[in-house]
């Protein structure tokens, strides 16, 4: 019985904390911001790290890690709110190596775990994100895709239709339109498929299942390194900043709300790392702890970065100060795949309530 | 992360179930004190029961293991079985005479202790000595042989059941506050001794005053040196810190509140079709499961000796906030019952009794250390934040 992460997933974290630190650790996230495309220095970097084939059998080119592994990567990615879909590279790849035919494999895990290419996930339509919510049909593909996270770079797209089923299609074949994105780390795009070639990867709604699941995991994961990131960023500058002659960290009513932001980030760690591993183990109880996890890690986050801003007092509140990319961050991860209310009722019915 | 338990942890799970089988049985001897008492000698012979006392004042003397300390304790849970006998008695007097006591204090004290025979009185607490409890005043002089005891202490639990009291005294006046206190246990049968019990907002009476008037004391119940009492009272439980992160009590308590919604009605449907009292379950649910990993967590860096930094300050409030969510949902699916006043004593009444649990609650934010101390343990402790106050 050992509930911890390996030695492995330590070393990938303080690795990844260093490589993203040295980039978005001060406040060059602003800067990178004000680019809306991807910055293709940043994701050759990335690409060099291999985390793409992170989730991939070693049999297949990858590192045969495991969704608890990518958790762990996505929460650094959230704590230093970097502005590349890092995430959605790692789950496509695991889903073409788990779902995809040896034709599908050969042609597309070469390019994403060697080539850098990238992958977005086109799931959200008016109706909602999760699987039954997928309305388009076969192939070719006919309907449009909402809130598509950097779709304007991607390579190929992995679509969500009707019945639960997923297939690729590749860049061109979307009539893409920008969305005014808040999280500005992360832009979204609609994109309208019009009798687009689609190569269909899976129809069973079991995998479809699993990738929303690992998609809410991970998102709980970077909602918590966004909200511990400026919880940290506010502990620093109440040991700096002085008012009234002393170091505004002395005063209690400071002292107690980042306690309270430890009350409620410390504890949610570890149940966002048994929600991974859940879904590692197959066990029965991993949809319902997916639904629960994500509810809970982006609320508290939210909750957790609103206050940390308000602790920064006027300079958090300024566009040129980091704190916001988290606070959108952190909102950004709140929203996206169904709202905290939708992942109760989810969680309310899959416990037969 | 590997949940599952080794060969041997699932052998020694084993044996404790089989244990159980053979001597937590039958039904009917459950509530008879003799056979609890018989019980706990047994579990403490097969190593299951205080298992970081020395064989020799009735421990059962086991090498530190967090994970048959958890074995044991889902495994007594299951069966509904006693485990060490409540209090303040085992969980902090025998610790401090392990560490500190005599071999007079320890053959005195600790068996009888670990029988429920004494149980113990914390004098901890004064009327202006709460939070700042360094500033006590009630004092000890020695006269001869015999310690001489003067003061009032407060918010003493169940001492009106006590038979002795570990007691913070003050015995160098002139030194500084933390350094002028010394550790002393005390009969409460002694003269001087009066209890006062204090009827709280739900009408019961766990808390008392005590009052020591010229209450005399051996000189040889000094436990630890003198003027040192501050730094022995910090004495606990570190042999497989079984407290940490615990979810035993408020795991079943979220099963009742379930429970409880699938059995109320809110506009003629079961509160738990409610919309908002499902949304309202599920947060819930995510603190509990929380809690309870974020139990395992550490019990896994106990098992390491690995520190668990902040996340080990906040335990306590972590389930002071989880009894109050709980006590503000109940009162919400009990609705009008709410108005009516808890039923006391054996009388577990209707569904007001839930009106217990917001009261009690509160109760579990001020002991022990109130909400607001714990948050300036956590920033001060954990965050590394400069302290408050002039005085510390």
């Amino acid at each position: 019985m050992r509930f911890d992460l390996t030695d492995e997933q330590k070393s990938l974290r303080d690795m990844l904390t260093q490589f993203f630190g040295e980039r978005f650790g001060g406040a060059q996230g602003v800067e990178a911001v004000a680019r809306t495309t991807l910055d293709a220095g940043l994701w050759s970097a990335v690409a060099e790290l291999g985390l793409a084939g992170a989730m991939v059998p070693e049999a297949d080119g990858g590192l045969g890690l495991d969704l608890l592994t990518a958790t762990v990567i996505a929460e650094v990615t959230g704590h230093y709110a970097v502005p590349a879909p890092v995430l959605p590279s790692i789950l496509a790849a695991w889903l073409i190596a788990t779902a995809g035919s040896g034709e599908q494999k050969g042609k597309w895990l070469p390019k994403l775990l060697g080539e850098g290419a990238q992958a977005a996930f086109a799931l959200a339509e008016e109706g909602g994100w999760a699987p039954a919510d997928w309305t388009l049909e076969g192939a070719p593909l006919v309907g449009t895709k909402l809130y598509v996270e950097r779709a304007d770079s991607a390579d190929l797209f992995i679509v969500g239709g009707s019945g639960g089923s997923l297939a690729i299609v590749e860049a061109g074949h979307a009539t893409l339109t920008p969305l005014d994105t808040l999280d500005r780390t992360r832009p979204l795009f609609a994109a309208a498929f019009d009798a687009a070639a689609a190569d269909i990867l899976t129809t069973d709604a079991a995998v479809a299942g699993k990738l929303f699941d690992a998609l809410c995991i991970t998102s709980a994961a970077d909602a918590l390194g966004a909200a511990s990131a400026i919880q940290a960023r506010a502990i620093d500058y109440a040991k700096e900043r002085k008012q009234y002659g002393q170091l505004i960290g002395s005063f209690q009513a400071l002292k107690h709300q980042l306690a309270d932001m430890s009350v409620e980030l410390e504890p949610a760690r570890p149940l966002v790392w048994y929600a991974a591993h859940a879904w590692d183990m197959g066990q029965e109880d991993a949809p319902r702890m997916a639904a629960l996890a994500k509810a809970h890690l982006t609320d508290i986050s939210v909750q957790v970065a609103r206050n940390a801003i308000e602790a920064h007092g006027g300079i958090g509140y300024t566009w040129e100060h980091p704190a916001h990319l988290l606070l959108k961050r952190a909102m950004a991860d709140r929203s996206a795949l169904g709202s905290v209310n939708m992942h109760r009722e989810r969680a309310a019915v899959l416990a037969g309530w | 992360m590997d949940l599952r338990y080794t060969d041997e942890q699932i052998a020694f799970q084993q044996r404790v179930r089989s244990f159980l089988a053979e001597q937590w049985t039958p039904a009917e001897n459950k509530k008879d004190p003799a056979f609890i008492t018989r019980f706990r000698q047994q579990a403490t012979d097969a190593g299951y029961l205080y298992r970081g006392v020395p064989r020799q004042y009735g421990g059962s003397e086991q090498a530190p293991d967090v994970i048959r300390a958890q074995i044991i304790r889902e495994e007594f849970a299951a069966a509904r079985a006693p485990m060490e006998v409540p209090g303040n008695g085992v969980a902090l007097v025998t610790p401090t005479l392990i560490e500190w006591g005599t071999d007079e204090q320890k053959d005195m004290f600790i068996k009888k202790t670990l029988t429920g025979e004494y149980r113990w009185a914390q004098g901890y607490s004064e009327p202006g000595s709460g939070s700042d409890l360094a500033s006590l005043t009630s004092r000890a002089v020695l006269d001869g042989d015999e310690w001489v005891i003067n003061g009032h202490k407060i918010w003493t639990t169940l001492a009106q059941y006590a038979t002795h009291m570990f007691a913070l005294l003050r015995t160098e006046p002139d030194a500084p506050k933390h350094k002028g206190i010394s550790y002393i246990l005390l009969d409460m049968k002694a003269p001087g001794v009066t209890v006062r019990p204090i009827t709280q907002i739900n009408g019961d009476t766990e808390f008392c005053e005590v009052f020591l008037d010229d209450v005399r004391a051996p000189a040889s119940w000094l436990v630890g040196p003198r003027g040192d009492g501050w730094n022995v009272s910090r004495s606990t439980l570190k042999h497989e810190r079984n407290h940490i992160g615990s979810s035993t009590r408020t795991m079943p308590m979220f099963r009742s509140l379930v429970k409880l919604a699938q059995r109320r009605q809110i506009n003629g449907k079961p509160a738990i079709e409610d919309p908002r009292i499902r949304s309202a379950l599920v947060q819930i649910e995510g603190y509990l499961q929380s809690q309870l990993w974020a139990g395992y967590y550490q019990q896994t860096l106990a098992a390491n000796n690995e520190s668990p930094g902040v996340l080990g300050l906040v335990n306590k409030l972590t389930t002071t906030n989880f009894f109050h969510r709980v006590a503000q949902l109940s009162t919400e699916i009990i609705g009008d019952d709410t108005l009516l006043a808890p039923k006391q004593g054996r009388d577990r009444g209707g569904d007001e009794r839930w009106v217990n649990q917001m009261l009690g609650s509160l109760g579990q934010a001020i002991s022990g250390g109130t909400s607001n101390i714990q948050r300036n343990i956590i920033s001060e402790r954990g965050l590394g934040l400069p302290r408050s106050g002039s005085e510390n």
